[in-house]
């Protein structure tokens, strides 16, 4: 039996061959050997695809049918465009790139239902296990799948572009694009194959069935098309077409980030590991509350059965062992939001020189900025719940710069917080500029915003982290366990630790700002 | 070969595998025997480097199963639970598939490829497509991928299911002959013929416990007690009772036949066989009654479920 490939060699000699086969995988990988191992899978998988018709019939339709019928709507407009006679050539100029954006997009899109039936559609159909009991890793197994969902995609939507060029190139239109033009398209189209491939997979890890991930792709499929409009709406505007490339540099970051979560959860364990798709919102509430209180499940459940007594909540010792110890955690996050508000500030300063504001032209007195601020402390002094104005403010935008942030890796909770910033270094910059004193500003900033800002940046790390968790789980965590610890972790910081400073903030801000700003302004700055 | 130690695997707060420590010897066959959801497919799953255990170790061929999780799955040949293989593709093109991602040079691909499949009785299906293929024959090419790279250990979850008894027979001697190759093989099945004909050692796993090990006779010692031997008898022995009741164990007397216990059956059955005639009976038949694995796994479970019961 083991005997059909080494005939004659005796027991020992095979033990021996044996023996070196299984170490070499043992060893360090190279990153030839791993992209070698890739294609591998690669190979099959395109392979499966070109031999399943359900999958070739639309890519099929989409690049030899739709450019053509994308060339006569292309002819229908240009026709309508010269019929109005004016400024026709602007028109058409601005109208043509549009169309082999959309006749590439087309074909590419199809590389998300690749990807989810090469992922799901195996896991379903159980052909997933032999694999993983393979010794490839699961690198080379993601790798392998990801380039194998997006290669007939994007070859098909490449010669899509290429016939719809071809026609206006050489047709009645003899149309001469600029070479950049054509770069932007072809490297947008890939793109976006990569980034709905590289989703598709973060979806597909967390689902069992073909059915449920079709259900969650809605997830991809939504973004994608709304990013689609707006790159058209880019693309007809020749004057910021050049935008493009920075969307595509964004789309380059999603890619990372998708990248970065999928080769950390597809990984044997999660595959396996994971039987059901149904949505378990006790256990999601629990682990959220054991998070947030620091106590754990077995603590309760020992509780419930009497063998000890459950802890009775001490403020002192919640601060000590949960509050504490999950600051420490925001370390990196917190380097990250300092590093993104001082280069927004930065950026503002800069755009100042480049768009002036025209304060020298403005009528502006110290008078009126004293009026506005004893508004401020009259009323508060009138009514002092004037003082959760600023509160209520400032917790709205961390709550939605929270809950933008776990659907977008943190990254729009991270723009929330930079905006004002950007604007700060834009204002200061212009008042730099235009020789007005700054410490007026500063101390109506400062004066309350030493509690204020670390209070809003320990938010916005706090929703980073709990956006961008997914992308680098804990060994021992699931995906959605960590998660949802993150959450727990961001309610307990918020609650314990920004809103107590937000409301001194608050306080501070309605009554000692004015005064101090006050007190400046008398003194001559 | 295969070393087993406390392995437990925990999902959420489900025990999927409690506590499980064994040994599997080269060359000898280990079958896990349990009913469904016993934990037998996560156990292997861990053997396969596929799960990573909550606590415990285990190494296969010499290798820890999650530190050296690559040599560990090189080393193995697994048959899946469901056979999950490419309907599109060719059965060969299939194993090339599957001989490139073991690193085997493309002659030896082919070769042994092609001689697995002959071995197997799937020599005339090399070039036809996997989908086309009955139940029977799927289960074989999974078991050629499994054997392909020559794997040490081999771990074969239900490797006769949705066999004709002729395949299966053929299965059931090429396990034979790759375990007197030396090989070590753990077997899941719920064929309990199957796994006592083939296996050397057997353990019975339910609710993620190991609740009874051993090979076979200890098993059947342990459970049903002393071997037991029937005797059947031209005539009916009425009025003897007493008289070879003080020779064996009587379980059961029935007109001409009686069944009874004894634990040194070389000194007893001419004792009784010398007092049957001295009382002028003739004696038809006297054979041992042999124990299947079947009575002996639903005795230990059933005492397992009673155990449990007590306890709560």
């Amino acid at each position: 039996m083991s005997t059909a490939t080494e005939q004659g060699a005796s027991p020992q000699a095979e033990t021996e061959k044996r023996r070196e086969r299984v170490a070499q995988f043992g060893s360090e990988a190279r990153w030839y050997e791993t992209i070698q191992n890739a294609l591998v899978i690669t190979r099959r998988e395109v392979q499966d695809s070109f031999r399943d018709w359900r999958i070739m019939f639309p890519i099929i339709v989409l690049t030899l049918f739709f450019p053509i019928l994308a060339n006569i709507a292309s002819q229908l407009f240009i026709n309508l465009f010269e019929r109005y006679g004016a400024e026709a050539d602007d028109l058409i100029e601005a109208f043509l790139p549009l169309m082999p954006m959309i006749v590439g997009f087309f074909p590419v899109s199809i590389s998300l239902v690749i990807a989810l039936e090469t992922f799901v559609g195996e896991k379903e159909r159980r052909s997933l296990e032999p694999l993983l009991s393979t010794p490839l890793t699961n690198t080379e197994l993601y790798m392998g799948k990801v380039i194998a969902a997006m290669i007939p995609p994007l070859v098909a939507g490449y010669l899509g572009i290429t016939l719809y060029l071809s026609g206006l190139i050489l047709g009645a239109q003899q149309w001469r694009p600029d070479p950049d033009l054509i770069l932007l398209i072809l490297v947008l189209t890939a793109i976006q194959g990569a980034v709905m491939v590289t989703g598709a997979v973060v979806i597909s890890s967390q689902t069992t069935s073909t059915r449920a991930a079709n259900l969650l792709a809605s997830a991809i499929i939504l973004p994608m098309s709304l990013l689609v409009i707006l790159e058209s709406i880019i693309m007809i505007q020749p004057g910021i077409r050049h935008a493009l490339w920075y969307v595509a540099i964004g789309l380059v970051v999603v890619v990372i980030l998708f990248v970065r979560t999928g080769t950390r959860i597809f990984n044997r364990e999660e595959l396996l590991g994971r039987a059901i798709d149904s949505l378990n919102l006790r256990w999601a509430w629990r682990i959220i509350v054991e998070q947030y209180t620091g106590i754990s499940h077995e603590d309760r459940l020992a509780a419930q059965r009497g063998d000890k007594p459950l802890p009775t909540f001490n403020l002192v010792r919640w601060y000590r062992r949960t509050v504490f110890p999950t600051i420490k955690t925001l370390r990196n996050p917190m380097l990250a939001v300092m590093v993104a508000v001082v280069g927004a500030f930065v950026v503002g300063w800069i755009l100042s020189s480049e768009l002036p504001l025209p304060l020298d032209e403005q009528d502006y007195s110290n008078e009126d900025l004293m009026t506005a601020l004893r508004d401020i402390w009259e009323q508060a002094a009138r009514d002092p719940k004037f003082v959760l104005l600023p509160v209520i403010q400032n917790v709205r935008v961390i709550v939605a710069m929270g809950f933008l942030g776990l659907f977008t890796f943190g990254v729009l909770a991270l723009q929330v917080v930079i905006l004002p910033f950007g604007l700060l270094g834009y204002i200061f910059g212009n008042l730099a500029a235009s020789g007005i004193s700054a410490t007026p500003f500063i101390l109506a900033i400062v004066t309350h915003g030493i509690v204020e800002i670390p209070a809003i940046m320990i938010g916005t790390a706090a929703a980073l982290r709990a956006g961008s968790i997914i992308t680098r789980p804990p060994d021992e965590m699931t995906v959605g366990e960590a998660w949802l610890r993150a959450i727990g972790d961001g309610l307990k910081i918020g609650i314990a630790v920004v809103l107590p400073l937000l409301f001194i903030a608050g306080l501070l801000e309605v009554y000692v700002t004015p005064r101090v700003v006050e007190f400046a302004l008398e003194l001559g700055f | 070969m295969i070393e087993v130690q406390g392995l437990s695997k925990s999902f959420g707060e489900f025990r999927a595998v409690d506590n499980v420590t064994f040994s599997v010897e080269p060359g000898t066959v280990f079958a896990l025997l349990g009913p469904n959801g016993a934990g037998k497919t996560t156990t292997i799953r861990m053997l396969t480097s596929i799960l990573v255990p909550s606590t415990g170790w285990a190494t296969v061929a010499g290798y820890d199963v999650v530190r050296d999780a690559p040599q560990v799955r090189a080393s193995v040949g697994v048959l899946t639970e469901q056979h999950g293989l490419y309907e599109r593709m060719r059965g060969l093109e299939y194993l090339d598939f599957f001989g490139r991602i073991y690193r085997l040079e493309a002659a030896a691909r082919r070769s042994r490829a092609r001689s697995l499949m002959e071995r197997f009785g799937l020599g005339n299906a090399l070039d036809r497509r996997v989908g086309e293929y009955s139940k029977g024959m799927k289960q074989k090419l999974a078991l050629v991928r499994a054997l392909l790279h020559d794997p040490p250990v081999l771990l074969l979850d239900e490797p006769t299911s949705a066999m004709d008894p002729q395949s299966a027979r053929l299965v059931r001697n090429a396990i034979k002959e790759l375990r007197s190759d030396r090989r070590t093989i753990i077997l899941t099945t719920h064929n309990l013929s199957e796994a006592q004909e083939l296996s050397d050692r057997v353990a019975i796993i339910r609710q993620g416990r190991i609740i009874a090990h051993g090979d076979f006779e200890e098993l059947a010692r342990r459970v049903v007690g002393p071997p037991l031997m029937e005797l059947r008898t031209v005539q009916p022995l009425n009025g003897m009772v007493e008289g070879l009741r003080a020779l064996v164990g009587i379980r059961e007397l029935d007109g001409d036949r009686i069944v009874y216990e004894t634990a040194n059956p070389a000194e007893t059955n001419p004792n009784v066989l010398r007092y049957l005639l001295q009382q002028g009976v003739d004696v038809l038949t006297l054979s041992r009654v042999s124990e299947t694995l079947e009575s002996i796994y639903l005795n230990i479970v059933e005492e397992d479920e009673d155990q449990e019961q007590v306890t709560r």
